[in-house]
């Protein structure tokens, strides 16, 4: 590590990033039409006051224990660990209310909104469970609600459509681009781009303009922080491997701010391998990318030769994603976070295994986590392993159903 | 004469001659790197400065009609290094001088050194990048050292004391959005715009242009007065996919 990279690390750890104008080092920034920077310094002014207030973080934590169940468990996996030959422990975002760590973000971004006198919220989505997320969210404090959801993905986590309905939401399937989340981002954006004031966009992952990768971390962090905690009460010692799945990296960067400062603890990220190595067959950023803007920062990007946006391919819709979050390519520059790509084939596999095993269904983006888990188990003497089960995996029936009927099951 | 001061100059130039100068946007590639370059030269008869379009893949300041040009021209195989070369091709005898229009993330793998020395040798005069705000101009410094026009853009929605900073930054001209949106959507209501448009000129040291929405006559005819030009492309691109021609499309709108 040079002195710069050491710098750039003590400095995220004690807080100072991103800076006042939303970098992470070299990451980040705030690369918008100007019709948008009033509306994104209004809401970076109300974050900024929401979280310095200790009633909005009581409101928050009431919401969180008698609406969301926080904290959710952390779990030993027995039979997990005998087959991977060390200790495996999961935290089980998967038990927050709608199914995914999606929902710390969505409630506090709304209960912002709701501060900052939004009249209606907007919000993309790809595997559907930041849509369900914003959606419950909007109906608990009152606001209504569209989400744009890419064409293909309505298809194929069509259960998360339905639900976003019936709590209200309009949902607006996108079929421009390359229908998955990335036109989705860019149909929200535009909207947004055309009522900057009447509109909050809650941006779904750290992703995008400043102040969002900033705030979805803050919201995100509680992951990090039980974990860290639960980690100490239950094992009375750290992980020797954290590892999280990575698409715009919330759960991800959530999880990881836990453990930080913590030198020992060897932290790792899951992309979407997809079906293979080639240009469009994945969706890996940080293994396939180089630094470029789009959506709003600077951040690592898959991209061709022009600077044009590549398409992208995963059995996940939630990882489907050309982009990600500016904190995550500042971890990777700093080599405190090191991420792998993972195939379509090792995340089912690691899917099948840890419903086989434990009778817990996971969605397809932690099934990435659990395979590179695994991946890092191997030759190492019973590590300890922190895996972050972000989500579960009722939104992927029409996903396994369609894969079981090829296997003839 | 420094390349931004040509662009101030071929507006304010256009202004005394019209009453209000017409700024034309054209996709580059589209509908195909071939017929480009004669809707380009069509474009710079009939308009004071044209505006050529860098398509990206991700455009997320345009409207239906724009993102489907870019769409196009992408799939036509139109590159940066193909549209440089084209516009060196051309240089010397357009009509009309050019500003490119791009998002930040194809000018930044192109690299800003080169572009600002390529643009130049090519005839460009100036830029206009729409996710590039006042906070990250420092990027566009291989630009403005190369003497080139950086449009700076102002919204409806931009502070007073936002406006003047944008404003103090700029060269060639301030580009006034005039409907808080994407490109292409006219908003009915403009009864706002002129007042706004005024604010805008009374703060700019630099002409004054208005665009987005702008689609007939009446739109210009609306603003005539209120600032010194207009800007014109998802109504023009619209045009030229229906295959009707560039040049008597902007004589009528003026
Ligand atoms: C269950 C689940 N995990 C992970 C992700 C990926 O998002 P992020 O990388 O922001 O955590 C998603 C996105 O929709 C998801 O639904």
């Amino acid at each position: 590590m040079t002195a710069d990279t050491q710098g750039l690390l003590r400095a995220l750890i004690g807080g100072a990033l991103p800076n006042e104008h939303g970098f992470f080092g070299p990451f980040g920034g705030r690369f918008v039409p100007e019709t948008l920077v009033p509306a994104l310094d209004r809401f970076e002014a109300g974050a900024r006051d929401a979280l310095a207030d200790a009633a909005f973080h009581n409101e928050l934590r009431q919401h969180q224990e008698t609406w969301v169940g926080r904290p959710t468990p952390l779990m030993y996996a027995p039979r997990l660990s005998e087959a991977w030959k060390a200790q495996v422990w999961l935290k089980r975002e998967d038990l927050a209310h709608t199914g995914a760590h999606k929902i710390n973000n969505a409630l506090g971004q709304a209960l912002i909104a709701k501060r900052i006198g939004a009249e209606r919220i907007v919000a993309e989505t790809g595997a559907g469970q930041h849509g369900v997320a914003t959606a419950a969210a909007c109906a608990r404090v009152g606001l209504p609600c569209i989400v744009y959801m890419g064409a293909k993905d309505v298809e194929r986590q069509a259960p998360n459509v339905v639900r976003m309905r019936r709590m209200g939401a309009e949902v607006r399937p996108v079929t421009t681009g390359d229908a998955t989340l990335r036109s989705a981002v860019d149909e929200a954006i535009r909207h947004w781009v055309g009522d900057p004031q009447g509109t909050h966009y809650i941006l779904g992952s750290a992703v995008g303009p400043h102040p969002f990768p900033w705030v979805v971390r803050e919201f995100q962090k509680v992951i990090g922080i039980e974990s860290r905690r639960q980690m100490l009460e239950q094992v009375h010692g750290l992980p020797d491997l954290a590892v999280a799945c990575v698409g715009g990296g919330s759960n991800a960067i959530g999880f990881y701010h836990g453990f930080l400062g913590d030198s020992s603890v060897e932290m790792h990220g899951a992309e979407a391998g997809g079906v293979g190595a080639a240009v469009g067959q994945h969706a890996a950023t940080m293994s396939g990318g180089t630094p470029g803007v789009l959506h709003g920062s600077r951040s690592m990007l898959l991209q061709d030769e022009d600077g044009q946006v590549s398409d992208t391919q995963s059995v996940s819709a939630g990882l489907d994603y050309p982009a990600i979050g500016p904190e995550h390519a500042l971890l990777a520059h700093v080599g405190r976070v090191r991420y792998h790509a993972v195939r379509d084939g090792e995340a089912i596999a690691a899917l099948d295994e840890l419903s086989r095993l434990e009778g817990i269904l996971p969605a397809v983006e932690p099934a990435h986590a659990l395979a590179l888990a695994k991946r890092l188990c191997e030759g190492r003497d019973h590590p300890t392993v922190l895996v972050n089960v972000c989500g579960r995996g009722d939104k992927d029936m029409p996903i396994l159903t369609r894969l079981a009927e090829q296997e003839g099951r | 004469m420094h390349a931004h001061e040509a662009i101030s100059k071929a507006i304010t130039d256009g202004r005394d001659a019209h009453g209000i100068a017409l700024v034309a946007y054209v996709t580059a590639g589209y509908p195909s790197m071939e017929a480009f370059p004669a809707i380009l030269n069509d474009a710079c008869q009939h308009a004071d400065v044209v505006e050529v379009g860098i398509p990206f893949s991700n455009p997320i300041a345009d409207g239906g009609s724009l993102q489907e040009t870019a769409r196009a021209a992408l799939a036509a195989g139109a590159t940066m290094k193909k549209i440089m070369h084209t516009l060196r091709d051309l240089d010397g005898t357009l009509a009309a001088p050019l500003l490119l229009m791009g998002y930040l993330n194809p000018l930044l793998a192109y690299g800003l050194d080169r572009l600002a020395e390529d643009a130049s040798s090519a005839g460009v005069r100036g830029v206009i990048v729409p996710d590039l705000p006042l906070e990250a101009l420092d990027i566009a410094k291989p630009l403005n050292d190369a003497g080139l026009a950086t449009i700076g853009m102002v919204s409806p929605v931009t502070s007073d004391a936002r406006l003047a900073r944008i404003a103090a930054h700029a060269s060639g001209f301030v580009y006034a959005v005039t409907s808080v949106g994407v490109t292409g959507q006219h908003r009915s209501d403009q009864s706002d715009i002129v007042e706004y448009l005024k604010k805008v000129k009374a703060t700019a040291t630099i002409p004054v242009c208005a665009g987005f929405g702008i689609r007939e006559k009446a739109h210009v005819d609306a603003l005539r007065g209120a600032c010194d030009g207009v800007i014109v492309g998802s109504a023009l691109m619209e045009a030229v996919g229906e295959g009707r021609d560039v040049g008597s499309i902007l004589q009528a709108l003026r």
